[in-house]
């Protein structure tokens, strides 16, 4: 995730107003002034507003449309998916088709590795991140700025500029197909100490004086007080690592071996449609199992996931 | 004097414990950030022995040259760029117009929305299989609709890579939607209103007004989405793969530096090819920002 030039105004990025937290009266005010006769003016709001709804309803009748067939197809059995004119519902539905792609695929052992991957790797990149945070927040040491900015040029490099070096780097370490190769190298994030920085910087420094008139070392500043009241941008962290991390293909494509040891969920998609057990339709329910988890992600965490993509779009 | 003393020392060990808590990051940074970066300079500048075993010898720029000057480079770079015109403006256009049908608070609006957004939580492994299976030549609904060139789309050479721009742009969506989204709610209400009250139509109000406001975000969504264009690498892998008649025009720099380097066995070229592409995406992100700062107006 690349960064906006990095301003020093606390909360830059920390503040963004989730999307629709405010209301707005919108729709009432148009037009107001000159409409014709109150009928007319009204009859056409209800028009326009019928017109924003088709509007809306085709976007997404777009967007889901292929995720639709793809729901579709893994329910059909094989010689089902070449009938013409397509069947555009599973009229005799195969659910054996999910559990086939769960044996066959061994879907079991990818998604259990790419949750082990994907935990190993939020855990990491949220405690190293609250740490370095809070030392460029609250801590005065040398070169505390060149430091910070050397935190942030991370996200100037980008990762296959590194590829070579870090697989040489993980097989010389005897790391190669093993959940530390997989994770270590992603076990620090310069976006998420740039956010946590800044949520960091929002805390009103009356309250650290008080706190360190109670007695509380850094130590329990932090855990008792600065990261509860940051914990809207340790959430947007933790759902933005997790789909960062889930969604890998490059580098555990490079760094997992054939036995099916630590490879995750995204590679066993790829080798299911190179297997023999697979079909299309068996493909395709594994498809439907892997992207789940991560649609029911959304739905429940979609303020902090939106917080965190948007941090740096608007100032 | 004691508490001049006392004062040093707590300065000290404030600096020690600094240090210390940046020290786990740096040690991630140091190893697989930094190293890496710098020795692929290096590397760039040794020549791969033909056969596995030898000795790989310093050969200096004589390599980079050769490389950068190859048909090979120049072929990926040109679809490189090819791809990047078929992504971004397609994927911030349609982000933009989703973004705006949906900023009003209509009964339901939430479910528009989470569907807008849904394509960010797909993965490239995801994207390319549900888009894999629609430009399938036997299944499906391509054939129904009458598309289904000769030879497949996905071997087609000219078809494959508009293809992967479909499935990039749709991946793409709900990034583009939820930063256009993030935009528009940030946008001051009442300049709106004021140009709605000076009888300015919806349509004028949007250009002369809404675009230049959101204009901060616009130019971070270019940026971004550049940037995603440029690393789309899993469609490509899945669904084409280096043994398929359209490989070579669809082989953008990143799938070039994988193949180079895994498919290849050619640490030295896939260095160069990968500097290759840093530079290219950060000129591209330093001239962005110039060309584009300049025009931007900010709100506050």
């Amino acid at each position: 995730m690349p960064a906006e030039p990095v301003s020093d105004a606390p909360g830059a990025a920390a503040v963004l107003p989730a999307e629709g937290a405010v209301p707005r009266p919108q729709g009432a005010a148009p037009g107001e002034a000159h409409r014709p006769t109150p009928r007319a003016g009204r009859s056409r709001r209800r028009l326009r507003l019928v017109a924003r709804y088709l509007l809306l309803t085709l976007g997404a009748l777009v967007v889901l449309l292929p995720v639709y067939l793809t729901v579709v197809n893994s329910l059909l059995p094989e010689p089902a998916l070449a009938h013409q004119p397509p069947y555009l519902y599973p009229s005799h539905a195969q659910w054996q088709n999910y559990s086939t792609a769960w044996v066959g695929g061994h879907l079991s052992i990818y998604l259990r590795n790419s949750v082990i991957q994907t935990a190993i790797i939020v855990v990491g990149q949220l405690v190293t991140s609250i740490l370095a945070a809070y030392a460029f927040a609250f801590l005065r040491f040398p070169f505390r700025r060149t430091l910070f900015l050397l935190f942030l040029s991370t996200l100037m490099i980008p990762f296959e500029v590194t590829l070579i070096t870090n697989l040489d780097t993980i097989t010389s370490l005897g790391w190669y197909n093993t959940f530390a190769g997989l994770t270590v190298p992603f076990l620090a994030t310069g976006f998420g100490t740039f956010l946590l920085r800044q949520a960091f910087l929002q805390i009103p420094r009356d309250l650290q004086e008080a706190a360190a008139l109670d007695g509380y070392g850094h130590w329990r500043f932090m855990t008792r007080v600065a990261v509860p009241l940051a914990r809207p941008s340790v959430a947007a962290l933790a759902v933005f690592s997790f789909l960062g991390a889930w969604n890998q293909y490059l580098w555990p494509l490079v760094v997992t071996g054939n036995n099916n040891a630590v490879r995750t969920v995204q590679i066993g998609l790829k080798l299911l449609v190179g297997t023999n057990v697979s079909s299309v339709n068996v493909t395709l329910a594994g498809t439907v199992i892997a992207v789940t988890p991560l649609l029911i992600l959304l739905i429940v965490f979609q303020k902090q996931l939106v917080r965190s993509l948007t941090a740096g779009a608007v100032k | 004097m004691a508490s001049v003393v006392s004062r040093r020392s707590q300065r000290l060990r404030e600096a020690v414990l600094g240090y210390l808590l940046i020290l786990p990051a740096l040690a991630v940074f140091g190893v697989f950030v930094f190293y890496p970066f710098a020795r692929n300079f290096k590397l760039a500048l040794y020549q791969t022995p033909p056969f596995p075993g030898l000795p790989s010898h310093y050969v200096g720029l004589h390599q980079v040259g050769q490389v950068l000057t190859s048909s090979n480079f120049l072929q990926s770079l040109l679809t490189t760029i090819f791809f990047v015109v078929l992504v971004v403006p397609a994927g911030l256009l349609l982000g933009l117009f989703l973004a705006v049908a949906a900023h009003r608070h209509l009964r339901g609006i939430a479910v528009y929305r989470i569907i807008f957004s849904s394509t960010v939580v797909s993965s490239v492994a995801v994207a390319a299989l549900v888009f894999g299976t629609l430009m399938n030549p036997v299944v499906g609904f391509l054939p129904w609709l009458g598309i289904n060139p000769h030879p497949p789309i996905l071997e087609n050479t000219t078809w494959a890579l508009p293809a992967i721009a479909v499935m990039a742009v749709w991946q793409f969506l709900g990034l583009s939607f939820i930063i256009m989204s993030a935009g528009l709610s940030s946008l001051p209400e009442e300049v709106l209103e004021a140009a709605r009250v000076d009888g300015a139509s919806s349509w004028t109000t949007f250009w002369r007004v809404t675009v230049p406001l959101l204009s901060p975000t616009l130019f971070f969504g270019v940026v971004v989405a550049t940037i995603y264009a440029f690393q789309t690498f899993g469609q490509i892998d899945i669904l084409i793969g280096s043994q398929n008649a359209a490989y070579e025009h669809v082989n953008v720099l990143i799938y070039n530096v994988y193949t180079t380097l895994q498919i290849n066995g050619d640490p030295g070229r896939a260095a160069v090819l990968s500097i290759a592409l840093f530079l290219l995406t950060l000129t591209l992100t330093l001239v962005q920002m110039r060309f584009l700062e300049r025009r931007v107006s900010y709100a506050s």
